[in-house]
């Protein structure tokens, strides 16, 4: 105690205190869990709610009753007046999300993609170097909402038979649903396949098959 | 190509400024908003006990950290362990078995972000907010504390008189507490809530109702309903973005719409990965003072980085292999390629581990490049440990170029001896040692290893797993079945392995040189501050990480790529 150097920007030279970093560390935690656990997340959601409420909800589509979906799920479509979404790994529920995780070198994706553009072609009528690369591959999360502009442009024709249409109308509608690139330069094109597919409904109701 | 250009600028443009008050922060300087988070700190101060002036110890310093670490791993363990049974559980997730909830405690608590879960169906509402959005906020200012408290060692202490008594434990590198609150109020969490707000504005959800069940609006199809899974998301994005953490909360992270909707959101998202990461490179001349030494450390780093992407974007998007009609496996449409590779170089370099894509599918080459980025792990790298890394290779340089030209090797008036170069040695060896045993052992019994693709890739899936886990990065090719006992407890073993010593033994070099008498500088001492020497400094990275996984690196990814382009 008779050290003289001791001063208060010395630092605590003496052996620590083990009560002292517990006592600490346990605050250190209380504070953690409350306030960047708890507080900061919570102010985050409430100031979502309030400025962007539907965004904050999951972008959701409702008819007024129900609700249809959301904008940035995909669904499933298997009609033939209806728009078709990239395959998906999980079978497109969200709750499973993910992609195949298949490496470009296994056999086993070169076999799903080759039956996929083979069924996809028999289907749409076009040749097999048309069909595209987006729509004969599972996406990253499972459930992507989009597909290219060329996979849809494949589809029109199959789509205005299936619900008595002119492709015209048809290649019209997909127009309208296909969003560019953001603020004209981020990221790539893609047509919305679900919020289509309620305008094409919207529209005229898909003929019942036979 | 807009992306890469854009996110390089607003990186440094947002991060110039940010330096500024982030040193100011860290040297506890007075500024504007002092009595309004003073009313918030001093309490907090009083809690632990603590007076944030008072200077610790290296030995003080690492001891808080530890044991603050225990505690905080421990709780979270508990929670995952019990969330089952704890409110805000809407989608009913049930408790995590002991050693998945032990691995993901660890991956957490050491910034890495290792998953072997899927949050949308396996987390609850509460254990993602006080069991993983608290670490994801506490670990990276964690990282910040111990660099902070290096470069203050390097630089004689905080009190510098006493620097240079012979005795690192008079050294003073600053209050760890007072380390981890000041920049978590002041800096990141203000940040991380203007990053939630504009995320929800780009539709990440934000709310504590559980998600909707809908019927498909098509009658034909096998699926019965679908439910959309929502929660208190972005919060939770933004700091895993920001904090180099990169655990989301749908199991394939940003690649999932709900978690990163729009373009927009994605270049966001990719500017997070990158933006505190470069704020402190910057902030490194600013709060030592020496801003030609801050200009060398950024002038590698950007150097190393640039090399990085571009490979990666180009393998992607315009090599041989980006014609293939597998492209956009795994990939978003929203997307595309390019953007994908630059987010997957990104997440790499800064330790961050989210992804947007995923890599298992991407082609072999950047692939390579995203393993050869967790290796070097630190170009930027992950909120201080990434830093703390660079001054290990600058020391290894300092001392290989001093024994290359015939001069001390010394590092700002201190002379670099044995038992420097003896920690230092520790921590290069570390890294060969736990990757390739691991990888060697768990390959040689296919019951453990669990890969889902065949041949040189399924080689590469589990070096991949094994160096993410060690760079504290979080990424994986994820086809790998890794929530089995033997997955989750050596990759708990390497998580700390690769935590807790890079950032506690520099510090612990940083005060024995501290305590070390300064020589003034001569004509013989060497220039540490040149591009000559940052030119040496890379090569050292370079040969000295590269090389020694060169056998790795050709029979997984190189030879993945061989396999992919012959005829």
């Amino acid at each position: 105690m008779v050290n003289v150097i001791s001063s208060p920007s010395t630092p605590d030279t003496g052996p620590v205190s083990d009560q002292d970093v517990l006592r600490a560390s346990l605050g250190l935690a209380v504070v953690a869990v409350v306030l960047f656990g708890l507080v900061y997340p919570l102010i985050g959601v409430g100031v979502g709610q309030v400025l962007f409420n539907d965004q904050a909800n999951g972008s959701l589509i409702g008819d007024g009753e129900r609700i249809l979906g959301s904008t940035l799920v995909a669904q499933p479509f298997a009609g033939e007046g209806y728009f078709r979404p990239r395959p998906s790994a999980v079978d497109h529920q969200p709750m499973a999300a993910g992609g195949s995780n298949a490496a470009r070198t296994n056999p086993a994706l070169r076999e799903r993609i080759e039956s996929a553009r083979q069924a996809v072609a028999d289907r749409e009528g076009v040749p097999l170097d048309q069909v595209p690369g987006d729509l004969v591959t599972q996406s990253g999360g499972g459930f992507d909402p989009h597909i290219s502009p060329d996979s849809a442009a494949i589809q029109v024709a199959r789509v205005a038979r299936g619900r008595g249409l002119t492709p015209a109308v048809v290649s019209e509608l997909v127009r309208a649903h296909t969003q560019g690139r953001q603020f004209g330069w981020l990221g790539a094109p893609g047509v919305n396949v679900l919020t289509l597919n309620l305008a094409l409904d919207a529209l005229a109701p898909p003929r019942t098959p036979e | 190509m807009m992306e890469f250009i854009l996110v390089f600028t607003l990186a440094i443009l947002l991060g110039w400024p940010l330096s500024k008050y982030l040193a100011a922060v860290m040297r506890g300087a007075p500024m504007g908003g002092d009595r309004l988070f003073a009313w918030i700190e001093n309490p907090i101060y009083r809690l632990l006990g603590t007076d944030p002036g008072r200077g610790m110890s290296w030995r003080g310093y690492a001891a808080a950290f530890l044991v603050s670490n225990l505690v905080l791993g421990a709780i979270v363990w508990l929670i995952l362990m019990t969330q089952a049974w704890l409110p805000l559980n809407p989608n009913d997730a049930p408790n995590m078995s002991w050693d998945l909830a032990l691995h993901t405690a660890v991956s957490f608590l050491t910034n890495t972000n290792q998953q072997h879960y899927s949050g949308q169906a396996q987390l609850s509402y509460l254990a993602h907010l006080t069991g993983i959005v608290t670490l994801q906020v506490i670990t990276p200012m964690m990282g910040l504390a111990l660099v902070v408290a290096t470069l203050r060692g390097l630089f004689g202490g905080r009190a510098p008189r006493t620097a240079g008594a012979g005795d690192d434990r008079a050294v003073d590198v600053g209050n760890f507490w007072a380390d981890v609150i000041r920049p978590t109020l002041r800096f990141f969490l203000p940040l991380a809530l203007i990053w939630t707000v504009l995320l929800t504005s780009q539709g990440v959800p934000a709310t504590l109702a559980g998600g909707p069940v809908v019927r498909p609006l098509d009658t034909l199809v096998s699926m019965q309903e679908q439910k959309i899974p929502l929660g208190p998301v972005a919060p939770m994005v933004a700091v895993k973005q920001l904090g180099t953490n990169g655990g989301g909360w749908f199991g394939p992270n940003s690649a999932a719409p709900l978690e990163n909707p729009t373009p927009f959101s994605n270049l966001l998202e990719t500017l997070a990965l990158l933006l505190i990461p470069v704020t402190l490179v910057l902030m490194v001349g600013r709060f030592t003072g020496r801003r030609r030494f801050g200009a060398l450390v950024f002038g590698c780093m950007l150097v190393m980085s640039l090399m990085s992407s571009g490979a990666a974007v180009w393998s992607e998007g315009f090599s041989a292999t980006s014609s293939d009609i597998a492209l956009m496996e795994g990939k978003e449409v929203r997307f595309g390629a390019g953007p994908s590779a630059l987010w997957a170089s990104l997440t790499t370099q800064t330790s961050n581990g989210s992804v947007n894509a995923m890599h298992d599918s991407l082609a072999p080459l950047t692939g390579l490049v995203t393993i050869s980025d967790m290796l070097i792990n630190a170009i930027w790298g992950g909120i201080g440990s990434g830093l703390q890394q660079f001054l290990v290779y600058l020391m290894l340089a300092v001392f290989l170029a001093g024994l290359m030209t015939g001069r001390t090797p010394e590092l700002f008036g201190r002379k670099i001896e044995a038992r420097e170069v003896k920690l230092l040695a520790v921590l290069v060896l570390l890294q060969p040692l736990a990757l390739l045993v691991m990888s060697a052992i768990t390959l040689a019994v296919p019951a453990l290893t669990g890969n889902s693709n065949p041949g040189f890739h399924g080689i590469s899936q589990v070096f991949y797993e094994y160096t993410s886990a060690f760079a504290n990065n979080g990424s994986g090719f994820e086809g790998l079945g890794d929530n089995t006992l033997w997955w989750n407890l050596t990759c708990v073993l390497l998580l700390i392995l690769g935590r807790y010593p890079y950032l506690v033994l520099p510090l612990m070099i940083a005060a024995s040189l501290a305590a070390k008498r300064r020589t003034p500088d001569s004509a013989g001492s060497l220039q540490v501050e040149t591009p000559t020497f940052g030119l040496t400094l890379i090569a050292v990275i370079a040969i000295l990480t590269l090389l020694q996984f060169m056998p790795v690196l050709v029979l997984g990814p190189v030879a993945d790529h061989l396999a992919l382009i012959a005829p």
